[in-house]
C-alpha cells in the first residue's frame, strides 16, 4: 500500500511538472536577454516589458480586449441573471428545453459558433467590428454566468423574500434589500468569469473583428515574427498575472456568497488558507 | 423564567392591552378554496377565529394547514371564497399590506444582517428615526430574551436563538395576528417543551390572536385555546382541546388525537331521553346525549373509550360501574405509567389501558388475568364510518 | 377574463417574460446560425455567387473525396488520441489528489489549475517552442548529453497536436475526475477490504465504476471540442497535423466556398455526435444510478 502511495506521489509531482513547463518558460523568456527562445540563458533583462509600451498597435488592441470584455462581461452576466431568476424561482412550459438550449454553447466547438455567426452576419450585410466579437463572446459566456448566478438565486429561500414583504416591504424594496445583497458576491464573481473568458478567447474574435482586433488575434499575428516573441513571452507573463488577480478575486467573492447563504465550501475553485472541509 | 413574565408585565403597560377573553371575530374564513393545478389544497374551508386566542391548525402533512395560513398572510389568493381580517375583505390585498405577520418554520432570518438589523426590519419603511427605531428593537430583544444580542450577526445564532428573532421581528410590528408555520419542529425536545410554555405566555400577555400550525397534536392541545384539526382540505371539528380529546367527532380524528380503543356496537334510540348503545362484550348501557358529538339515528355505530378511561381492577375490593375478564397480553412501562394491551373475551381486538403507577400499585405480569372496568361516561359514540 | 388576468401574474408567465431575453438572444445567435450553416450546406458557390438551389454536391465531396475524408478521419483519430491520453493521465492525478491530498487537496487543485489561466495562444505556442528542433526541449536534452541530435518527430506533425492538446485539456479531466471520487462514501472500500479484497481489487471493482461518471463526462468534454480546434493544429501541426477545423476556415475564407466548409462543419458535428451518443449509450451501466 504504502509503495502504491509513492509511486502514485511521485507520479503526481511528475505530472505538475509536466503541467507548470509551458508556463515557467513565459518568466524565464521574458527576462532573458535574447531574441531565440531557447535555452542557454542569457543575463537577466526588463527590456522586453520595457518595449511592451513602445507598441501602439498592442495598446490599440488591448484596449479594444478591454472594452469587449467589459461589454461582454456585462451583457453575459445581465441574461445570466434573468435566465437564474427565472429558472430558480419559477416553472414555466418548455423549462428543460429552453435551459439546456441556453447552455449549448458551452459544447460547441468555438469555430462552429464562430463560423455560424460569420455566416449569419455576412447573409445580412452586417459589417464585423467589436460589437460582433462582443455579441459572440455573450453567447459563450452566458452559459458560465448562469451557472454562477443559478447557484446564487437557487440558495436564496423563497421564505427570506415572503419574510420581507411579510413584513410590509414592497417587490422592489425586498429586491433592494434582500435579493441584491444576497446575489450579489455571484454577480461579482460572473462579471469577472466573463471578463476573464473574453479577454482570453480567441477563435470567435478570429472570425468576428473587422479593422480593429482584440489582443488574442494581436498576439496571433505576432507569432510569425522571430523578433517580437520575446515582447510576446513578456506580455503573456504579464497576462497570467493578471489573470491570478481576477481569479483570486472570483473566488473571494463566490465564497462570501456561500458563505452569505450558509453553504458549504465548494472544492472546485481550491482554498488556499483553510483546510478542505469534506461534505 | 420570572424575568420573561417581568419583562412581559412592563411591555403589556406600552401596549394596548386587548381583552383576551373578548368575543370580537379577528378572522374570518368563509368558504376558502384552493386550487394549485389539478390538485386541490383547500376543499371549503370556514372558521372564525376569535381576538386574542390562540388559535392552532392541527392536522397531517398535507392536509392543508400550511397553504391556509398563507391564504390568512396574503402570499396566495384563494381559488374561491373569501378571507376577512379585523373586519376587512382580504380580496386582492398583497402580503405586504394585511395587518398579519408570519413566522416561518425555516425562521427566514435575513443571513446578510445583524441581529438588530433582523428585527428592525419591518420598522425601516415606517421612518421612525434612529432613536426610536432602537428603542423599539432594544425592547423586543430584551422580550424574547436576547438583549445585547444586537451586533450579533445571523450565522452565528443557534436554532432556538434563530426562533427567537423570529418572533420578535414579527412582535415589533405589532399585528392584529401573529402566524406561525410549526415554528417549533425543528427545535430538540428539551427545547421545544420549553419553548411551548414561553410563547403560550407570550401570547397571553401581549394578547395578540396567534394561529399556530402544527402536526404534533401534544403540541395543539398544550398550548391552544381552540384547535381546528384539519384532514385533506377539510376542516372537521374546531373546539377546545378538552372538547376534541374527550368528545372527537369521528373515528379519525379520536385516532389522531391520542389513542383510543373501538368497539362496534348498536345504537338504540327509544325517543330522545333514553339512549342505549350496545356494547356487544360490555353489555348493554345508557348513555347521554353529550357523548355523541355528532347526533346519531339507531343503528351499527363505533364505541370509542381512551385508554386512561378503562382501568385495571387489581385488588380484590376495587369497583367500578361495570367490569370484564380478560388477560394481560403486554405491559408497556413508561415510568410514571404502565401501558397494557389486554385480551378481552368477546372482543376482537386487545384493548389499550392506562394505568397510573401510584405509589404501592402494583405492576401486573404477561399473561396474568386482570378485571377491566369503566363507567357508562367513559364512552364516546362516533359514526360507524 | 379572469383566467386570462389570473395568468398574467402567475408563475409561469413571469418566468417565460424573465426568460424571454435570453432565450430570444440565443434564438438568434445560435438556433439561426446553426440553421443556417445546417442549410448553407444544401446549396452551393461559386467563386462569390451563391446559388441556393438544393443540391448534394458539397457533402457528396466532403464524404467522398479522399482529402477530406482523410481529413476527417485523422481529426477523429487526434481526439481520440487525445481523449485517451489526457484521461489517463488525469486519472491516477485526480486520484492522487482524492484519496491522499489530505489537508491539502484545495491547494493542489488550486496548483493544477494555476498554468491554465495564461492564453491558451501562447500556451500552444509555448509547446511548438518546446518542441522545436532548437526547442527547449531539444536544447536541454543535448546539453545534458542524453541525445545528439534533435528529435524531429515532436513537432509539426499530429504527435505535437496530441502532445499540446493532452496539455492544454488537463485540467478539465481531472476536476470531473476528482469530483466524482470525492463522492464516492470511503465506507464503501472499507467494507471491501472487510470482505477480503485488496487495494488493487477493491480499485477495480469499486472505486472504478463509481468514478465512472466523472470519466465520462471529462471523455466528452475532451472529445468534441478537439474535433473543431483550430489554434493547435494550424502551429504546431505543420503539414501532418492539420485537422478538420483548418480547412473549414479555409473553405470560409481564401477557398470562398462557404457551403463546402459548412457541409464539412455540419459532417463533422454529425459524425462527434453519433460517437458520443454511442459513447454514452455504452457507458450507460455506470451512468444510471448517479444520474450523468
Amino acid at each position: 500500500m504504502k509503495s502504491n502511495k509513492n509511486t502514485l506521489k511521485v507520479f503526481a509531482y511528475s505530472y505538475l511538472i509536466f503541467l507548470y513547463a509551458p508556463v515557467l518558460l513565459l518568466p524565464i523568456f521574458a527576462f532573458n536577454d535574447s531574441t531565440i527562445i531557447s535555452f542557454p540563458l542569457n543575463s537577466f533583462t526588463f527590456k522586453w516589458f520595457a518595449g511592451l509600451t513602445q507598441e501602439t498597435y498592442l495598446q490599440e488592441s488591448l484596449k479594444n480586449s478591454l472594452f469587449v470584455a467589459i461589454s461582454t462581461s456585462i451583457l453575459s452576466t445581465c441574461l445570466g441573471i434573468l435566465a437564474s431568476r427565472a429558472s430558480s424561482r419559477y416553472e414555466f412550459f418548455g423549462k428543460k428545453s429552453i435551459l439546456s438550449f441556453l447552455i449549448l454553447p458551452l459544447f460547441l466547438p468555438e469555430i462552429i459558433i464562430g463560423v455560424a455567426l460569420l455566416v449569419v452576419l455576412m447573409q445580412l450585410g452586417l459589417p464585423l467590428s467589436l460589437w460582433t466579437v462582443i455579441l459572440g463572446h455573450t453567447l459563450v459566456c452566458t452559459p458560465f454566468s448562469i451557472a454562477i448566478l443559478n447557484s446564487a438565486f437557487a440558495n436564496m429561500d423563497m421564505s427570506l423574500e415572503e419574510a420581507s414583504l411579510d413584513l410590509g416591504e414592497t417587490r422592489f424594496g425586498t429586491f433592494k434589500r434582500v435579493i441584491f445583497p444576497m446575489v450579489s458576491p455571484g454577480l461579482i464573481a460572473s462579471l469577472l468569469i466573463g471578463f476573464t473568458i473574453s479577454l482570453d478567447e480567441f477563435i470567435i474574435a478570429f472570425f468576428l473583428t473587422g479593422t480593429e482586433t482584440t489582443l488574442p488575434v494581436y498576439i496571433w499575428g505576432q507569432l510569425r515574427f522571430p523578433a517580437k516573441l520575446p515582447g510576446v513571452m513578456a506580455l503573456g507573463f504579464l497576462m497570467l498575472l493578471l489573470s491570478l488577480i481576477l481569479l483570486l478575486l472570483a473566488e473571494f467573492f463566490r465564497r462570501r456568497m456561500n458563505r452569505t447563504t450558509d453553504d458549504q465550501v465548494n472544492v472546485q475553485f481550491g482554498n488556499l488558507f483553510k483546510h478542505d472541509k469534506k461534505t | 423564567m420570572i424575568k420573561l413574565m417581568y419583562n412581559l408585565v412592563i411591555y403589556l403597560n406600552m401596549t394596548k392591552k386587548l381583552k383576551t377573553d373578548s368575543k370580537k371575530i379577528i378572522v374570518e374564513l368563509n368558504g376558502v378554496v384552493k386550487h394549485f393545478g389539478e390538485i386541490v389544497a383547500l376543499d371549503g374551508v370556514s372558521a372564525q377565529i376569535r381576538e386574542g386566542e390562540f388559535f392552532s391548525l392541527l392536522g397531517p402533512s398535507g392536509c392543508g394547514k400550511t397553504t391556509l395560513l398563507r391564504l390568512i398572510a396574503g402570499f396566495e389568493q384563494p381559488t374561491k371564497g373569501n378571507i376577512t381580517i379585523d373586519g376587512f375583505q382580504m380580496d386582492g390585498v398583497e402580503a405586504n399590506e394585511r395587518p398579519t405577520n408570519m413566522v416561518f418554520q425555516s425562521y427566514a432570518i435575513f443571513p446578510h444582517l445583524n441581529v438588530e438589523e433582523n428585527v428592525g426590519y419591518g420598522l425601516k419603511r415606517l421612518n421612525l428615526g434612529k432613536d426610536e427605531t432602537a428603542r423599539r428593537v432594544d425592547e423586543m430583544l430584551n422580550l424574547v430574551d436576547l438583549d445585547n444580542y444586537n451586533k450579533r450577526p445571523a450565522h452565528a445564532l443557534s436554532g432556538g436563538q434563530r426562533q427567537r428573532v423570529a418572533l420578535a421581528r414579527s412582535l415589533i410590528m405589532k399585528p392584529k395576528v401573529l402566524l406561525l408555520d410549526e415554528p417549533l419542529s425543528s427545535l430538540d425536545k428539551n427545547l421545544r417543551e420549553q419553548m411551548q410554555v414561553e410563547l403560550r405566555h407570550l401570547q397571553r400577555s401581549v394578547g395578540i390572536t396567534f394561529i399556530f400550525v402544527t402536526h404534533d397534536q401534544e403540541e395543539a392541545l398544550t398550548m391552544s385555546d381552540r384547535t381546528a384539526v384539519m384532514f385533506e382540505g377539510q376542516i372537521v371539528q374546531i373546539a377546545t382541546p378538552q372538547e376534541i380529546y374527550s368528545r372527537p367527532k369521528s373515528k379519525r380524528v379520536a385516532s389522531f388525537i391520542g389513542v383510543m380503543n373501538f368497539i362496534e356496537g348498536q345504537l338504540l334510540k327509544d325517543g330522545d331521553q333514553n339512549t342505549t348503545v350496545d356494547a356487544g362484550i360490555l353489555g348493554n348501557v345508557k348513555v347521554n346525549p353529550d357523548q355523541m358529538p355528532i347526533p346519531l339515528n339507531s343503528g351499527p355505530v363505533t364505541i370509542g373509550i381512551r385508554p386512561e378511561m378503562l382501568t385495571l381492577l387489581i385488588e380484590d375490593q376495587d369497583r367500578t360501574e361495570f367490569e370484564i375478564g380478560g388477560v394481560i397480553l403486554e405491559g408497556a412501562y413508561f415510568g410514571d405509567m404502565t401501558n397494557y394491551t389486554v385480551q378481552v373475551k368477546g372482543l376482537k381486538s386487545p384493548l389499550t389501558i392506562s394505568m397510573r403507577n401510584t405509589a404501592g400499585r402494583r405492576v401486573l405480569e404477561d399473561g396474568e388475568s386482570a378485571r377491566v372496568g369503566w363507567g357508562a361516561d367513559s364512552l364516546v359514540i362516533l359514526n360507524k364510518s | 377574463m379572469d383566467r386570462v388576468k389570473n395568468w398574467f401574474s402567475s408563475d409561469s408567465s413571469r418566468g417565460l417574460t424573465l426568460i424571454g431575453l435570453p432565450f430570444g438572444f440565443s434564438l438568434l445567435l445560435l438556433a439561426a446560425p446553426m440553421l443556417l450553416i445546417f442549410f448553407l450546406g444544401f446549396w452551393t458557390q461559386d467563386y462569390l455567387v451563391l446559388d441556393r438551389s438544393f443540391s448534394l454536391d458539397n457533402y457528396i465531396e466532403a464524404w467522398t473525396e479522399p482529402m477530406y475524408r482523410d481529413l476527417m478521419l485523422r481529426s477523429l483519430g487526434i481526439s481520440a488520441a487525445v481523449t485517451l491520453a489526457t484521461v489517463m493521465l488525469a486519472y491516477p492525478m485526480a486520484y492522487f489528489i482524492s484519496f491522499h491530498g489530505g489537508n491539502r487537496k484545495a491547494l493542489w487543485l488550486f496548483l493544477v489549475t494555476i498554468p491554465f489561466w495564461t492564453s491558451y495562444l501562447l500556451r500552444v505556442f509555448l509547446w511548438k517552442v518546446i518542441l522545436g528542433y532548437n526547442g527547449v526541449l531539444n536544447s536541454a536534452l543535448d546539453w545534458l548529453g542524453v541525445i545528439e541530435e534533435p528529435l524531429t518527430f515532436i513537432l509539426y506533425n499530429a504527435n505535437a497536436v496530441i502532445i499540446t492538446l493532452t496539455h492544454a485539456w488537463a485540467p478539465f479531466a481531472i476536476l470531473p475526475i476528482y469530483v466524482a471520487l470525492e463522492k464516492i462514501d470511503r465506507s464503501y472500500l472499507e467494507a471491501a477490504t472487510d470482505l477480503g479484497d485488496g487495494p488493487l481489487k477493491s480499485f477495480l471493482r469499486i472505486t472504478l465504476p463509481l468514478s465512472m461518471t466523472g470519466v465520462v463526462g471529462a471523455a466528452l468534454i475532451i472529445f468534441i471540442p478537439t474535433i473543431g480546434d483550430y489554434v493547435t493544429p494550424k502551429l504546431v501541426g505543420g503539414k501532418d497535423g492539420l485537422m478538420i477545423a483548418n480547412m473549414i476556415q479555409v473553405q470560409f475564407m481564401k477557398a470562398n466556398n462557404a457551403p463546402l466548409g459548412a457541409s464539412l462543419a455540419v459532417s463533422a458535428m454529425g459524425i462527434v455526435s453519433i460517437i458520443s451518443l454511442v459513447f454514452l449509450a455504452l457507458n450507460r451501466r455506470w451512468l444510471r444510478k448517479r444520474g450523468s
